[in-house]
């Protein structure tokens, strides 16, 4: 799972009002290379959460990106490439996304999040 | 300028779509805003053509269009820009030679290479006969060398006529012969390379290889878009759009699909491993009907591109299971121990309610002019007409393409332009829209309806009366298998 795919999610448990952000329990994080698309980078800056993404990406291990963000960084080639790598590269293979409210744990096996509920959650 | 546009000979009904949708996509066409009427082009058929031939003529405003269109295209067998045509040799070489020099000469020069395809439709025209026609082309100056393979230059000569016997078509009524310099032409050899059969990892609905370009063409997936497909399976529609350059996210509520697959190198990532594409950017379970989505989240996506699961090979699912069964079993409550690994039973999902979650699900989250694409099936002895369809108010429906698929019934491809945005009122007057269209056109549309409607025996199409219900066959068939 990326971080793109994690920024997207909350918990959606019947009765739970804040579901976003999902916490990380990182279990097993690894990067793979992906093309870098400025056009792609730019319309989804405009969509992410910043503070969630950047909360995410320090649960995955990586400190690169500034607490504050606004669309003209986007001109620094610096910037892009490091939102880029979190965003995109940085894979969460192994582990969870706890929510926040009720604690209750959606695993995340072989980079796919199982965000199914119980039947009693529903 | 009007180009001559051949196509293949099958799925007559999505040829001019996705020429229209190329069309958009290569000439930065914006789709057109509430009110508006949506992009068309200018088609014309040659004289006394049936509009189901493969023979058209399209208005491009130029070459390159023309030229990307074609290349993009699944259907489109060739671009011509036409150089002369008449209904006997003789008219055509009139034809051709009062067809402007300054068209041709740039064409014909000593230091370019060119060939010459002879091609007819509905019959096959020997090599001598080729060669002779071949040769009747004199009177166009070609100063050229020809060169058989990878030519500067390809030019064709079409002959069209009604060769006595049943060509699959409706009688030609004049015979027509075309000769023009081809612009740009289908590589069809996508369609050998992502075949399934050569797929590892396969699920009983995965589309076939063809009608997924066609389903992401029509979606204009290219590159720096974001396309999503809620029902990905083994990922058979997102591979036709990651092809095309686009980002993919899929999810899906069958784990057995989505995650585990048969094996390592037998999953939906290795389907686009195997191809040597991007992977997707997320896979992840969840159910359409309970979408996991951020509630501040929404124009995120540029498609949505899904082959919704109607009931007939394969029937929804969505969570609840147990829950859902009201009074007959008390509300299952996970016990605590048991939590981590639990299976949780799902409920049928019909289709009624899946198209609705999917329009909902659109309306918010596709970008202003982004596309829908989805299946919707169609039972063929009902008036075939287009209320039928599914309605959203933040929707335009810009075509509808059938494939036939027995007698009975048949899927239509949808394409729905996002035109208007998401508001709660929308949302609620698409509730109402939608209650609206499951009471007045749709009964058969609720849970295993459809799928007794295809699959029961023939006794029970008798009608009360007691005759045997003649099954109205709006469209005639044509030879071939997969028209």
């Amino acid at each position: 799972m990326r971080l793109l795919t994690h920024n997207m999610l909350s918990s959606n448990i019947k009765g739970v009002v804040n579901g976003f952000p999902l916490r990380i329990e990182a279990e097993k994080v690894v990067e793979k290379t992906v093309e870098m698309n400025g056009d792609f980078l730019k319309k989804m800056f405009e969509k992410v959460d910043w503070k969630a993404f950047v909360d995410a990406s320090r649960a995955m291990g990586y400190n690169e990106l500034p607490e504050e963000a606004d669309p003209s960084m986007l001109d620094s080639d610096e910037f892009l490439n490091n939102f880029h790598h979190a965003l995109l590269e940085l894979h969460l293979e192994e582990g969870a996304l706890v929510c926040p409210e009720t604690g209750r744990r959606f695993p995340v096996t072989k980079g796919i999040p199982n965000m199914l509920l119980h039947e009693d959650e529903v | 300028m009007w180009y001559l546009c051949v196509f293949y000979h099958r799925l007559l009904d999505y040829r001019k779509p996705e020429v229209e949708s190329l069309a958009q996509l290569f000439g930065g066409i914006e789709d057109p805003q509430n009110g508006e009427v949506p992009f068309q082009l200018q088609w014309k058929l040659p004289l006394h053509y049936h509009t189901d031939s493969p023979f058209h003529f399209v208005n491009l405003p130029s070459e390159q269009l023309a030229l990307n269109i074609a290349t993009r295209s699944i259907l489109v067998k060739g671009m011509y820009e036409l150089w002369g045509e008449g209904s006997s040799y003789e008219e055509l070489k009139e034809s051709v030679l009062s067809y402007p020099d300054e068209r041709k000469l740039p064409y014909l020069n000593s230091d370019s290479t060119f060939k010459i395809t002879v091609d007819s439709f509905g019959k096959v025209i020997s090599l001598e006969e080729q060669k002779e026609l071949i040769q009747g082309l004199s009177y166009i100056p070609f100063k050229g060398r020809v060169k058989l393979r990878n030519p500067d230059h390809n030019f064709w000569l079409i002959e069209v006529d009604n060769y006595g016997g049943n060509n699959g078509l409706p009688p030609i009524v004049q015979k027509r012969i075309f000769f023009g310099r081809e612009v740009g032409g289908a590589d069809r050899k996508l369609i050998p390379t992502y075949q399934l059969k050569s797929r590892n990892y396969l699920g009983p609905t995965a589309m076939d290889a063809e009608m997924a370009f066609l389903m992401a063409n029509q979606a204009l997936a290219t590159s720096g878009k974001l396309v999503y497909d809620p029902f990905v399976g083994t990922g058979s529609i997102l591979v036709a759009a990651a092809h095309f350059g686009a980002m993919t996210m899929g999810a899906d509520i069958d784990i057995r699909v989505v995650r585990d697959g048969r094996g390592p190198d037998c999953n939906v990532w290795s389907n686009f491993k195997q191809y040597g594409l991007p992977m997707p950017v997320g896979l992840l379970r969840a159910d359409n009907n309970l979408p996991p989505w951020r509630p501040t989240l929404k124009e995120v996506f540029d498609a949505i591109i899904c082959d919704p699961p109607y009931g007939v090979r394969a029937g929804g699912r969505k969570s609840g299971g147990r829950k859902l069964l009201k009074g007959a079993v008390e509300p299952y409550t996970v016990p605590d121990d048991k939590r981590t690994d639990h299976i949780p039973s799902t409920a049928p999902y019909s289709l009624v309610e899946c198209v609705h979650d999917l329009l909902d699900l659109a309306a918010k989250m596709l970008v202003m002019g982004g596309r829908l694409v989805f299946f919707y099936p169609v039972l063929r002895e009902d008036d075939f007409a287009e209320t039928h369809f599914p309605e959203h108010p933040c929707f335009k429906l810009i075509s509808s393409a059938e494939q036939i698929l027995s007698s009975r019934y048949s899927r239509v491809l949808l394409t729905m332009v996002k035109m208007g945005p998401y508001t709660e009122e929308i949302a609620e007057v698409a509730r109402i829209k939608h209650i609206e269209f499951k009471e007045n056109h749709a009964k058969w549309l609720e849970d295993g309806n459809l799928h007794s409607a295809v699959f029961s025996p023939a006794d029970a199409q008798l009608t009360e009366a007691g005759d045997l219900k003649l099954i109205k066959d709006p469209k005639p068939k044509y030879r071939g298998k997969y028209v």
